[in-house]
């Protein structure tokens, strides 16, 4: 297992070398950030001034090696627009976006999976029916749609939940988090809900068709010719032997709301990292683009790597296979 | 005679679908008595699988119990709430199945599923728990079981595997268990053995036994009384010794003739012709007389189970009773 964790953690490092290579060209290819950064009626002189300053006047090659070897002192640079460190900048709106994804993902995945296994253990019942009605609609309707018409109805026509914002905040670690607050909770509940509509969706769906295909299995005919439960088969055999699809997805889905929750966190104003994301793209904030998606692409393999040493804890034949 | 433990009457098990009902077990009577071990042989399709599921009220939709009774020692089960089911389950009748590496949740430990088991029934300690589990693998021959039952089933060979899962069959000392085809996905000196040591288990329990197989020479083996299903109907029952002796039926007698043992060396195996019919397209009269060399025109209406004494035969021209007419 140790042999395992080691050799995963040593692709991770080449796999981040590829990303900062590729993430580094890749903004490079955006465009040039100095007309943005400097005023409109600056002179030629202060113009060249700023490029040196910003080292924007070395070649491509030179910019990325003095790139990486700031990185590697863990230094990610300055944003230009804030002109504070990135890193700070960043990890100011983090915890904003992780508490917003992890509310939608789990949520998601809480209701999504005990309803699933519903629709699959009685496919044919009208529960079933209307819960995979609803799964439906979550994979169809729009994200940004749903929000507007939530905010529109309980925000403004009802009045029952804030429209935006985080609310009261309260320390934790030294972080600020909404969900400690019951003010800060009414805030986080709207937005939370919109993200999870589609990963609910797809719970509901992993979790039934896993379902009903257990259902069939021997080892449900076993356990029933033994006289367990309906409740115990459903809960001890099945939720066990459908589990290794559900915590994949919930990996996936954890990473890409944590990395690209834009869209929500635009429409409730919710002050995360993809709003930051979004402003430096349209501002050309190259040192704030490079460190966050960096920064995605360190979650992902973080969260790879935490899924598949799940898989073996949930399935023992995969853990004698590494062995 | 003592009274039956099981006395199945006209069970009759239906899958509906959509060209109309399909009988997969047909008016099939028979009794088993406390500690007798029954064969119930037939090819695949025969009804003998649906047979034992139906005892244990085990038929999934579109199937189900169209008629008739299954009586455990005096007690009706058809029409038994589920609950009521449940709760004979595991405790009075269980089961083995063909393939222990797919009735074994390959992601629960041996202990884990053995306490479920014991716990589908009655409230116990961790302790007791496992104590009762690892008594039951020690009884089915697995050394070392206090220890293996932290085990999961990846671990252990297939032939330990079928043995977990007649341990966990017999943890709550069962006076019935439905034995479906529990050898055939094992190799053959494993198959021996564990027919020998389920012989051996029956008798010092007094556990009765229905042994469905599809190998005659398996069931012959073990078995002390024989049924023989074809098409959804028992057509012949009787001793085994007697039945192998001089078979009644013809598909008993051609079931017999193409047994490999039978054959001469270097000569191809005897086939019966044709195939089994299907349950859509039954002939009028006896399922087998499309196949049946010894059919006539009378064949075209069913005919009843005739029983004398121990042995019984569904044909109107049965082998050897006919020659000494």
């Amino acid at each position: 297992m140790i042999g395992f964790v080691i050799h995963r953690v040593m692709q991770a490092v080449v796999v981040m070398a590829v990303i900062s290579l590729l993430v580094f060209i890749g903004v490079y290819a955006i465009g040039n950030p100095i007309d943005v950064l400097i005023s409109p009626d600056a002179t030629q002189q202060m113009r060249e001034d700023a490029i040196r300053a910003y080292g924007l006047d070395q070649p491509l090659w030179k910019q990325y090696l003095d790139f990486v070897t700031r990185l590697l002192h863990g230094d990610f640079g300055r944003s230009f627009v804030y002109n504070m460190p990135v890193l700070e900048l960043i990890g100011s709106r983090l915890p904003a976006t992780t508490e917003l994804a992890l509310a939608a993902v789990m949520g998601a995945t809480l209701l999504g999976v005990p309803l699933g296994m519903y629709a699959g253990y009685r496919p044919e019942s009208g529960l079933a029916k209307a819960i995979m009605a609803i799964s439906i609609l979550g994979f169809s309707v729009p994200t940004f749609w749903i929000g507007l018409v939530l905010i529109f109805t309980f925000a403004v026509q009802l009045g029952w939940l804030p429209a935006g914002g985080r609310g009261d905040t309260a320390m934790l670690f030294g972080i600020e988090w909404s969900f400690l607050t019951r003010n800060g909770l009414t805030h986080l509940f709207l937005p939370a809900l919109n993200l999870s509509l589609f990963k609910f969706a797809m719970m509901v769906r992993l979790a039934r068709a896993g379902t009903r295909e257990t259902m069939l299995t021997d080892t449900v005919k076993f356990a029933r010719a033994a006289g367990e439960s309906e409740w115990t088969i459903l809960s001890r055999h099945v939720l066990r032997l459908i589990a290794i699809p559900i915590v994949t997805v919930f990996g996936l889905e954890l990473g890409s709301t944590l990395a690209f929750a834009v869209v929500t966190e635009t429409i409730f104003s919710w002050p995360g990292v993809g709003k930051l994301i979004i402003d430096s793209i349209s501002s050309l904030d190259r040192p704030v683009m490079v460190a966050y998606l960096m920064l995605v692409a360190f979650f992902f393999i973080l969260i790879n790597l935490a899924v598949d040493l799940s898989y073996a804890a949930l399935d023992p034949r995969l853990r004698a296979r590494r062995a | 005679m003592t009274a039956p433990l099981l006395q199945v009457e006209n069970l009759a098990t239906h899958f509906m679908t959509r060209s109309g009902p399909l009988k997969a077990v047909d008016g099939v009577s028979f009794s088993v008595q406390p500690g007798e071990i029954v064969g119930l042989v037939g090819e695949s399709g025969s009804g003998k699988s649906v047979t034992g599921f139906s005892i244990l009220g085990l038929i999934d939709p579109p199937g189900r119990i169209a008629g008739g009774s299954v009586k455990l020692a005096g007690e009706e089960l058809v029409g038994l709430p589920p609950s009521a089911l449940r709760a004979i389950r595991g405790r009075r009748i269980s089961m083995v199945f063909q393939d222990p590496s797919a009735t074994l949740n390959p992601v629960l430990t041996i202990g884990h599923q053995m306490r479920l088991a014991i716990e589908a029934h009655e409230t116990v300690g961790e302790k007791a728990a496992r104590d009762r589990a690892a008594e039951a693998l020690l009884r089915v021959g697995i050394p070392d079981a206090a220890r293996r039952l932290d085990a999961h089933p990846h671990q252990f060979s297939g032939g330990m595997r079928q043995r977990v899962a007649i341990a966990i069959a017999l943890l709550n000392r069962p006076a019935l268990i439905i034995c479906d085809e529990p050898t055939t996905a094992l190799d053959v000196s494993i198959q021996a053995q564990i027919l020998t040591e389920m012989k051996a288990l029956a008798r010092d329990l007094g556990t009765a036994m229905i042994w469905i197989s599809h190998d005659l020479a398996t069931v012959s083996s073990i078995a002390s009384r024989l049924l023989v299903m074809y098409a959804g109907r028992i057509i012949e029952e009787g001793p085994v010794a007697d039945v192998l002796r001089a078979p009644h039926h013809p598909y008993t007698a051609g079931l017999l003739a193409s047994l490999p043992a039978n054959a001469e060396p270097g000569q191809d195996l005897v086939q019966i012709p044709g195939s089994t019919p299907s349950l859509f397209a039954l002939p009028p009269g006896c399922a087998f007389s499309p196949r049946c060399p010894h059919a006539r025109p009378q064949c075209g209406t069913m005919p009843d189970l005739v029983r004398e004494g121990a042995r019984g035969v569904r044909c109107h021209f049965p082998l050897e009773i006919r020659g000494r007419a």
